[in-house]
Parts: C-alpha cells; structure tokens; sequence
C-alpha cells in the first residue's frame, strides 16, 4: 500500500510496515524479546522446583508421566508460590537485596528443614546469612512476623491462613511458600496405661494438646470419636505447651497427649511415657507444620526471597532421604536448635525408635518433609473446626481452601505462560479408613455420630 | 570462751546448709532399680528408665553443672546457644533501662502528687486500676503495639516498677512535716528550692524504699518477660532449658536469679542508708 507523501495525517512506518514508527517497533521488539526470556525463565524455574522436589530421575519421570506435566505444576503450584519465584527469577540473577535474614522457629522436629538449613549450610550456600530464633511461642512467633523481627517464619499451617483471613487482627496478605512435614506426630500415654490400649477403655482421661487450632487437636479428637469416646464430654482435652507435656505426665496430671516429636520421644527416653500409636496411622501423609512469609517480603525483596526459599528446598529436598536422616539429627539436636539429646532427635528422624514398652520399632516414614498441601487438605481441617464447633454457619469450603493454597493465582499465573490451568487442585485421601471427598464436606461433617453440629 | 554472735550465725548456716544438701542427696539418690532391658533397646532409653535414677538431680550433678556456667560464662553458639552470663547481662540491661524510665517518670510526677492534693484525688483512681495488673497481662498488648520484642520487655518492666515508686514518692512527699514546710515558709524560700532543700531530703527515705521495692518488681517481671518473648536473657534461659527438661540448668538459673536480685537490692539498700537521716 502506498502511502501519499504530501498528506500531513500520514504516519511512517516502519521496517516491518506493523508499527507507526521505527521507534514503536523497536519498541515492540524488545518487549517480545523480554516476554520471550520471561517464558525461559518460567521454564527453569518450574524445572529447578520439579527437580528439587523430585531428586531422583527416575522418581520424577514416573510422577510426570503419570499426571502430566501441566498437572504437576498445578499441584506444586499449590504449594510453592511459581508466580513469585518466576517473577522473581525474571528480575534477573541479582544480588540479594539482604542478606542477614532472621527466621523463628519452634523448637519442634516438624522444623527440621528450617533449621538444619542453617547447620548444614543450605542457607549460606545460595549467598544468605540466616539467623535462625527459637521462639516461645505460636502467638509470639505471629507476632513477631507481623512485626518484621523475623522476615520469615515457622508456622502451624492454619496460621498463614488465619493472618492472611485476618482472623484475629487485620488481614495482612501471606504466603505459604512451603510445608514442612507430614506425619510426625504421636499418641503418647503414661506407662500406669499400658494395659489400657483400647481407646473404648479412656473415658474420665485427661489429654493434652500443643494448641487448639491445629493439626494435634483435630487427629486425637478424630481418633477419639472413631471409638466412641466423645472428646468433650468423655475426656478432658486441654492446650499445654509440649514441654510441660512431659512433665505433667510425670506428675500424672494427665493420661496422655497427642504431640509434636521430639515431646513423645522424650517422654519414652525418660521412662515416663510409651507411644500408643504413631499419627501416620491415623491419616498416613497428613500435613503438619508451614513456612510461611508476608506477600510484602516476596514483592519487595524477591531475590532474598528466591535464595531463601531455594535454601529450604534444598534442605526439605536433602531430608526426605533416609541416609542422611542421622546427620540431621546430628545437626539440629544440639542447644543453639532443639536443645535435646542426640539419640531422642535421631529416633524420630531415622523411625528406629524405643516405643516406651520395651519394643524397637522400624517405621522410616514415621516423620517426611516432601508434602503437597492439596487444597483437600485444607477442606479436611475445616470440616473438622466445624465438626467441633470451632466455626460455625455456612463455609466456602472450596473458596476457603483456594484462598490459602493461592490457587487462583497460580492458575491464572500458569494461563499466561502458556500451560493449561488443571481441571483438578484437590486429591481424595482417607482417614483412619474412611474415604473423604472434599466435593462433599457437608455430607462428610453429617456423617459421624459424634459431632458438635 | 562464748563466741560473736556473727561466727556463731555463720556457723549455724554452714550447718544448715550441710543438712539441706545431705537431706537432698539422699531423696534423689535412693530408690530406683535398674530395669531389665534389652541392651538394644536401652541404647535408645534415657538414664532415668534405664538405670532408674531419679528425675531430680543432685546437688552434685548441680554442682558439677554450676562449675561449667561459672567457668565458661561469656561463650557465644550463635543467637540460641549463649553463656549465663550473656544471658544475666542482657537481663540485667533490660531492667536497668526500664526502671531508669521508670524512676525518671515516677519521681517528678510522684513529687506532684504529694504536693498537690487535687493531682492525687485526679490520678489516684487510674493509679489503683494499673497497678495491680501482671506483667503477663502487658506483654500481648506491649508485642503488639510497640513491635519490637526488645522493646516490649522493656516497657513491661517500665509500667510494672513505675508504681511502688510513684506511690512511695507521693507518701513520702504528702508525709513531709508541717512545721518544717512552715519554717521554710516563714524564711520566705521560694517554691522549687522549699522542695529541693526541705522535701526531697525529708522524703528521700521513703522514696528510696519505693525504689528498692520497684528494683525488685523489676527483677520478677524480666524473667517473666523474657521467657514469654523470647531471645536473649535468664527468662530465655530457663524456658530454653525447661524445653530440653534440664532441671538441672533450670536450679542454676534460679540460683542466679536469686543472686543477681539479692545484689541489686543490696546496692539500692547501701544508697538508702546513704539519704537516711535521724530525726
């Protein structure tokens, strides 16, 4: 088409004739030359999480063809912030914008990935120098990530959730870039017990668990109803730090607790106590603890972030293997971490433990750290809280889980890079044998006998 | 030969002590039989279920344990895993940069108080409805507002040792004798030098006890404080070691706690006899 040179309203064009000008199309040019490293860029960051996850070739050649790539992604996307870590990795392999980080952690094993990063050097190898702080506390160490004393932290997984709801204080957008663990808890009982191993036999008990909104209190009130025991009106559950757990069973101020290890498996070492069953036997792969930070700190310091959270992969990637189980123990047992002896570390880690009544048992998966937080799961832990009055009314459960697993986000996120969004976020699983369908929670919720609804 | 009074007071806590130890090492070391156990399992198990030893220590073991904090007090493993006497000093710090704010905000105001019949009737209620609340109770709402753990105990340790001082201050100042305000009246002394030169010596003695009784206050409320948030610091310590069910640690740091505070008030008391006078 030729354009009239005399006419005053014609525009130039440009090289390939599709901009007004030369300077558009460079322009142009260069922002398809962006979006097209940006695709890259996308490409190995998936791959670099997929592999961190998923160490062993083999492994991970089986999962990706078993569910599809898209799939997959869509899942650890559930998980791990990819929206995040791709912009993140877009800005480029920059510096840390800060490099001494603080990280609170209670001194549990579920935390095992968050403190041996820094033993072992997971932290230090990508260019950060972490303080890790042991903290007294759930409300505390809330309280002092909302403050930016700590610029990430150990958390209860409900507990992102909570902030980012705004339950309790105003709602500051969090993330949860990683669970920490599954399994890894236990029903400990006092050794006068050791007779009474039928849940039927509990009635007028006195139970105790680390806190109200968790994971704990959800398993054992479960577990309790399943054998007709009512655990508001049978028994007595209460909320009691893990180490007066210990020292109350001693006391026999109380029968028993559901807990976090190292608690269970220090009251077996100190004779005081004997493992009745192990919460992998309730609900095989239930998640426990998170690592969570603010939205805040991913956006403004996205390199700082990637590096930390390349770090805790790292390390959640290094303790999923049994072989390196001891040295773990090794490295975190000591006083600047869980400041218990080694052998109480090394039997839950590596699952060779004394059970309190004289047997050793062999269960390697008693406690593992590769978990996918499927939105299902987060719809479980809500039928549960409405199950036992903790929320009540109506309850987007899908709506709810979504919001805490950032599913939106990344579907959304995965569209625009070209992957097809799955069909599919949730995952059906069965607790102590009964199947659950997280399409169904209100069915699920009316069919117990042994409910508060 | 009788002798002093304070060689035979000395030699009766010796005693005592002697006895209190003897008394301990007994009821921790009997009892407790070896249980049968397989020797792979017992591997796994702790001195107190294998060998049946007593879940309390004795003052040996504490002893033994004491020597190693006394001889190695300022090592540093990194922000969870420091000496006691880290640990003491941080505290110590914390409490003296409270209580000064305190004893700062309490004297002035205190002084106006006494003076001032209608600023006491005005503050007395709001005095009443804060003093009596716990340290414990400030600390939520302390993290909260103030965002900085640090700071926070600090506060604490400022809003529970402010008042014994300000009500002492307030005493001490209303209680200031008549005829000696009305000498220094009828010498024609003007306002600020009557409370510099006549109410503050005749105060001081009852001010000082307010202070002494807050150093305390402060003293308790650290190691609340502290094992609540966390960090650094006794309070940190004990909770620390009440984690790992280390009686043994937890006795030493009572022990210290107990020591540091007796120094403290002891300091304050040398400075009261100091601003004491006799009527």
């Amino acid at each position: 088409m030729f354009q009239d040179p005399f006419d005053p309203k014609a525009r130039l064009g440009c090289s390939c004739g599709e901009h007004a000008s030369q300077h558009d199309h460079d322009i142009a040019e260069r922002q398809k030359l962006a979006a097209d490293e940006e695709a890259r860029d996308s490409r190995v960051v998936d791959a670099a999480i997929v592999r961190a996850l998923f160490p062993q070739d083999a492994t991970r050649r089986a999962f990706l063809q078993a569910v599809g790539a898209g799939t997959a992604l869509a899942a650890i996307n559930e998980f791990f912030p990819l929206a995040a870590a791709r912009e993140a990795f877009a800005q480029g392999t920059g510096k840390p914008e800060k490099t001494d980080l603080k990280v609170g952690f209670i001194p549990i094993t579920c935390a095992t990935p968050i403190i041996m990063a820094h033993p072992m050097g997971f932290y230090s190898k990508h260019g950060l120098n972490v303080e890790v702080i042991k903290t007294a506390g759930w409300a505390v160490v809330r309280d002092k990530t909302l403050n930016k004393e700590y610029d990430a932290a150990h958390m209860l997984s409900p507990m992102p959730l909570a902030i980012s709801l705004g339950a309790g204080s105003n709602p500051i957008p969090y993330t949860m870039p990683a669970v920490e663990n599954i399994n890894g808890q236990a029903i400990t009982l006092a050794m006068k017990h050791k007779d009474k191993r039928d849940p039927k036999s509990w009635k007028g008990f006195k139970f105790a668990v680390p806190f109200d909104y968790s994971m704990h209190n959800y398993l054992l009130r479960y577990y309790l109803a399943e054998h007709g025991v009512d655990p508001d009106k049978d028994v007595q559950i209460r909320a009691v730090p893990p180490p007066e757990m210990v020292a109350n069973l001693r006391a026999e101020n109380l029968d028993g607790f559901l807990a976090p290890d190292p608690v269970n498996q220090r009251a077996v070492y100190d004779g005081v106590g004997f493992i009745h069953i192990l919460s992998k036997e309730i609900w095989d792969g239930h998640p426990c603890c998170a690592f969570a930070a603010s939205k805040e700190f991913v956006t403004t310091m996205p390199n700082t972030y990637r590096a930390l959270l390349k770090g805790i992969i790292d390390a959640t990637a290094f303790a999923t293997k049994p072989e390196n189980r001891k040295q773990i123990a090794e490295a975190i047992a000591p006083a600047n971490y869980l400041n218990q002896p080694v052998t109480v570390v090394e039997q839950v880690l590596t699952g060779t433990f004394a059970d309190g009544l004289g047997k050793v048992q062999k269960v390697p998966d008693r406690i593992d750290f590769a978990p996918f937080p499927w939105e299902s799961f987060a719809v479980w832990i809500l039928t549960q809280m409405k199950r036992w009055g903790q929320i009540t009314g109506e309850i987007d459960y899908a709506g709810v889980a979504k919001e805490v697993f950032l599913a939106t986000d990344a579907a959304k996120l995965m569209a625009e890079v070209g992957l097809t969004p799955p069909t599919a976020t949730t995952k059906s699983f069965s607790v102590m044998g009964k199947a659950f369908d997280p399409a169904k929670p209100e069915e699920y919720i009316s069919s117990f006998a042994i409910k508060r609804v | 030969m009788q002798l002093s009074l304070g060689l035979r007071a000395a030699l009766l806590s010796v005693l005592l002590f002697v006895l209190f130890i003897a008394a301990w090492e007994a009821a921790v070391s009997g009892g407790g039989k070896a249980a049968d156990l397989d020797p792979e399992y017992a591997k796994l198990m702790g001195a107190t279920a294998v060998t049946g030893a007593s879940a309390m220590p004795g003052p040996g073991e504490i002893g033994l344990k004491l020597w190693q904090h006394v001889t190695d007090p300022f090592y540093d493993n990194g922000p969870n895993d420091k000496g006691i006497g880290i640990q003491l000093g941080f505290s110590i710090l914390r409490v003296l940069l409270g209580f000064g704010l305190a004893v700062i905000l309490a004297i002035p105001l205190g002084f106006l108080i006494g003076m001032s019949p209608l600023v006491y009737k005005a503050l007395d209620p709001y005095i009443q409805v804060l003093k009596p609340i716990s340290p414990l109770a400030w600390m939520p709402l302390a993290l909260y507002t103030i965002k900085d753990s640090n700071l926070s105990a600090i506060f604490v340790i400022f809003i529970c040792s402010v008042w014994p001082m300000l009500l002492n201050t307030a005493f001490g100042v209303a209680s200031v004798r008549r005829e000696w305000l009305n000498v220094a009246r009828t010498l024609e002394v003007g306002q600020l030098r009557t409370a510099i030169a006549v109410i503050l010596p005749a105060a001081a003695p009852t001010i000082m006890t307010g202070v002494r009784i807050s150093i305390g206050i402060a003293w308790l409320v650290i190691v609340a404080a502290e094992m609540l948030v966390g960090g650094t610091g006794i309070g940190y310590f004990v909770w620390n070691e009440w984690n790992n069910l280390s009686i043994t640690n937890v006795i030493i740091a009572i022990l210290a706690i107990g020591v540091i505070g007796m120094v403290l008030d002891q300091v304050l008391g040398w400075f009261a006899r100091l601003v004491a006078y006799q009527e």
